[in-house]
C-alpha cells in the first residue's frame, strides 16, 4: 500500500533553492547570436570533410572528427521536420515563469542547413499545421535581445 | 593482470575563466592532443570514458554532451561522475576486458556554477546540508581534527603551499605558479579557521585527457609506454561523523592493495615521485601518512627534513599539485599525467632526475571519502 497519505508520522523536506550557472557561450555560440542580432538571420558551420552544414555552429563535426571553422550563412527560413503540440505546463529556466499552454515544439530544417534546428511554431491547431509545411523565424526587436534562445520569438508558418 | 600502459596524455593551461571554450571546446583540444602525443588516430581508439559531475555542469547526464568532442561518434562512451582517477581506472578495466585502447577525458568549469552550493549538494539533504557545510567548511573540520590529534602548528601546514606554489613555476599548465613565505600564508585571508586562503586552492577550469592501452597498441605508439605497475581504489563512510578525519583509512587500505600488486615493500624507498590531490594544503602530509610514506603525524616533518622537496628523496607534486589548480574531477587526471611525464622523462623544468616509479593518488567526496592510488612506472 502506498504510503503518501501518512502525513505526520512520515516528514518530507522541501528545497526550493535555486542553483545559479552562468555558462559560457563559446566562439560560435556567440557568433550565432550576434549573427541574429545584426542581421536577422541564422549562420551555420560546414564541415569540408563530409559537407555537412551544422546550426547553430561548432568546433567540431562528430563523424568526421574534424575542427570545422567555415561558417555559412542561412536565411530565416525552414521546413517543419517534427512537431507537438505542448499541453502540460513548463516553467521556462530563464524566467521562472510558467510558459502558456498549449505551445508547439517544433524540430525545423533550416534552409541551406543539414541539420534540424529546434524551437517554437507559432500555430496550435492541429489542424493547420504539418510536417514540411514552410516557417520563418521571428526576431524580437534588435534593443530587446538579450544573447540568448528568446531572441527568436516562434517561427511562423507561411505556406 | 595483463600489461596495460598509459601512452598518451594531454592538459590544457588551467585558468580561473576560460570563457572562450565551452565543456566540448576543451574536450576536443585534449582529445586531439591526446592522440598526437600517443602517435594514434581515433580510429585507433575502440571506447570512451568521459568524467564529469552533472551539479557542476549544470546538465543531467553531463558526459552526453562531449561526445563528439572526444571522438565518441559509434563508440562505447561511459561517465563515470568522480575524480579522473576512477575514470581512468574504469578506462584500465575496460582495456583489461579486452578493449583496444581506451581514451579518458575529464572537463571541469569552476567558474560557471556556485562552488559553495555544488559541493553543499554533496552532503546529507536532511541532516547536514542545511548548516551550510561544504568542500571548504568539511575541510577546515578535518585540518582542525588532524592538527589537533598531533599537535601540528599552522606554520608546518603553510610549509606545502609555500612548496608547491613554488613547484607551480616550473609547470607550464598551473594557475597560481607563485614566490611566497610561510609568512605569507600565515598572514592571508582567513577562509575557515585553520584554513587561509593561501591553505586553499584556486578556482579553475581546464580539462585533461590520457590513452590506455594494452601490449599491441602500446607496441607501437610513439611514446615511451608507462606501464600500469598497481592500481587500487577503496571508500569509507559517508556521513563524516562516522570517520576519523585525521586517520585516512581508506586511503591506507588503497595504498597497500596498489603496493601489492606493483611489488613496493618500502614505498619511500622504491617511489620516485608522487603526485597527490592536495586542494588544501593539510591534505598533502595527510595523504603521506595514509600513503605510507611516513608514520600517522609525521607527514609534516617530510617536507621541513627536505624530502618531498624538489631535489629531495622523493619530491611530491613537482607540478605544484591542486593548490596551484584545482579544476575538480580533471584534477586527479592531472596527478596521473604529471606522474606519467615523470617517468617518460618529458617533465621539463618540474622533471625529477631519473624517475621511473611514481605514484599518482586522487580522491573523491569530502575529506576524501574514496581514494584512488596509482602505481607506473617505465619498466614493465
Ligand atoms: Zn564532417
Amino acid at each position: 500500500m502506498s504510503t503518501q497519505n501518512r502525513q505526520g508520522e512520515l516528514m518530507q523536506l522541501t528545497f526550493a533553492y535555486p542553483m545559479p550557472y552562468e555558462w559560457s557561450i563559446g566562439l560560435y555560440g556567440s557568433r550565432f547570436f550576434q549573427e541574429i542580432k545584426e542581421k536577422r538571420r541564422f549562420i551555420g558551420i560546414k564541415c569540408n570533410g563530409c559537407g555537412m552544414v551544422y546550426v547553430p555552429p561548432r568546433r567540431v563535426c562528430g563523424p568526421c572528427f574534424k575542427e570545422l571553422s567555415e561558417l555559412v550563412p542561412l536565411s530565416d527560413t525552414g521546413v517543419i521536420t517534427a512537431f507537438s503540440v505542448v499541453n502540460y505546463p513548463f516553467i521556462d529556466p530563464n524566467t521562472g515563469l510558467q510558459r502558456p499552454i498549449p505551445y508547439t515544439y517544433g524540430y525545423i530544417r533550416l534552409d541551406g542547413a543539414d541539420n534540424i534546428f529546434s524551437h517554437i511554431i507559432n500555430e496550435t491547431d492541429l489542424g493547420r499545421i504539418h510536417v514540411g509545411m514552410k516557417v520563418r523565424a521571428v526576431f524580437k526587436e534588435p534593443d530587446r535581445m538579450q544573447g540568448n534562445i528568446q531572441d527568436i520569438k516562434y517561427f511562423d508558418i507561411i505556406s | 593482470m595483463d600489461k596495460a600502459a598509459i601512452v598518451g596524455v594531454a592538459q590544457i593551461k588551467y585558468e580561473r575563466r576560460k570563457k572562450d571554450q565551452i565543456f566540448a571546446d576543451m574536450v576536443f583540444d585534449v582529445t586531439r592532443e591526446a592522440l598526437d602525443d600517443a602517435g594514434l588516430t581515433i580510429h585507433d581508439v575502440d571506447n570512451v570514458v568521459t568524467v564529469s559531475n552533472d551539479f557542476f555542469d549544470g546538465r543531467t547526464i553531463s558526459g552526453m554532451a562531449v561526445g563528439d568532442a572526444c571522438g565518441g561518434q559509434d563508440k562505447n562512451i561511459s561517465t563515470v561522475s568522480g575524480d579522473g582517477t576512477f575514470g581512468a581506472f574504469y578506462g584500465l578495466m575496460r582495456v583489461l576486458s579486452g578493449y583496444k585502447a581506451t581514451i579518458v577525458v575529464a572537463h571541469y568549469k569552476g567558474s560557471e556554477g556556485d562552488i559553495n552550493i555544488t559541493t553543499n549538494g554533496m552532503f546529507d539533504p536532511v541532516f547536514h546540508r542545511h548548516l551550510g557545510i561544504d568542500a571548504v567548511s568539511s575541510a577546515a573540520l578535518q585540518a582542525n581534527a588532524y592538527m589537533t590529534r598531533y599537535g601540528i602548528r599552522e606554520e608546518d601546514i603553510a610549509q606545502v603551499s609555500v612548496k608547491n606554489h613554488g613547484n607551480a613555476k616550473n609547470n607550464p599548465f598551473a594557475q597560481l605558479p607563485m614566490d611566497i613565505t610561510v609568512n605569507d600564508v600565515m598572514k592571508s585571508r582567513k577562509i575557515a579557521e585553520p584554513l587561509k586562503l593561501l591553505d586553499c586552492c584556486p578556482i579553475s577550469d581546464g580539462a585533461a585527457a590520457v590513452i590506455i592501452a594494452g601490449e599491441d597498441i602500446a607496441a607501437k605508439c610513439r611514446k615511451k609506454p608507462v606501464w600500469v605497475r598497481g592500481v587500487a581504489h577503496c571508500c569509507e563512510e559517508y556521513f563524516l561523523g562516522d570517520r576519523d578525519l585525521s586517520n585516512p583509512v581508506a586511503l591506507r587500505e588503497a595504498a597497500t592493495r596498489a603496493y601489492a600488486m606493483a611489488g613496493i615493500r618500502n614505498p619511500i624507498e622504491d617511489i620516485d615521485v608522487a603526485e597527490v590531490l592536495e586542494p588544501f594544503s593539510y591534505m598533502e602530509p595527510l595523504w603521506l601518512e595514509g600513503l605510507g610514506f611516513c608514520e600517522p603525524g609525521a607527514g609534516c616533518s617530510l617536507i621541513t627534513k627536505g624530502i618531498t622537496v624538489m631535489g629531495g628523496k622523493l619530491p611530491v607534486n613537482p607540478s605544484g599539485g591542486a593548490l596551484s589548480a584545482n579544476p575538480v574531477l580533471v584534477a586527479g587526471l592531472a596527478r596521473l599525467i604529471e606522474a606519467a611525464l615523470q617517468v617518460r622523462g618529458e617533465a621539463g623544468a618540474r622533471q625529477v632526475k631519473n624517475a621511473d616509479t611514481a605514484l599518482a593518488q586522487g580522491f573523491n567526496g569530502p575529506c576524501g571519502q574514496s581514494h584512488c592510488v596509482w602505481i607506473i612506472s617505465g619498466t614493465k
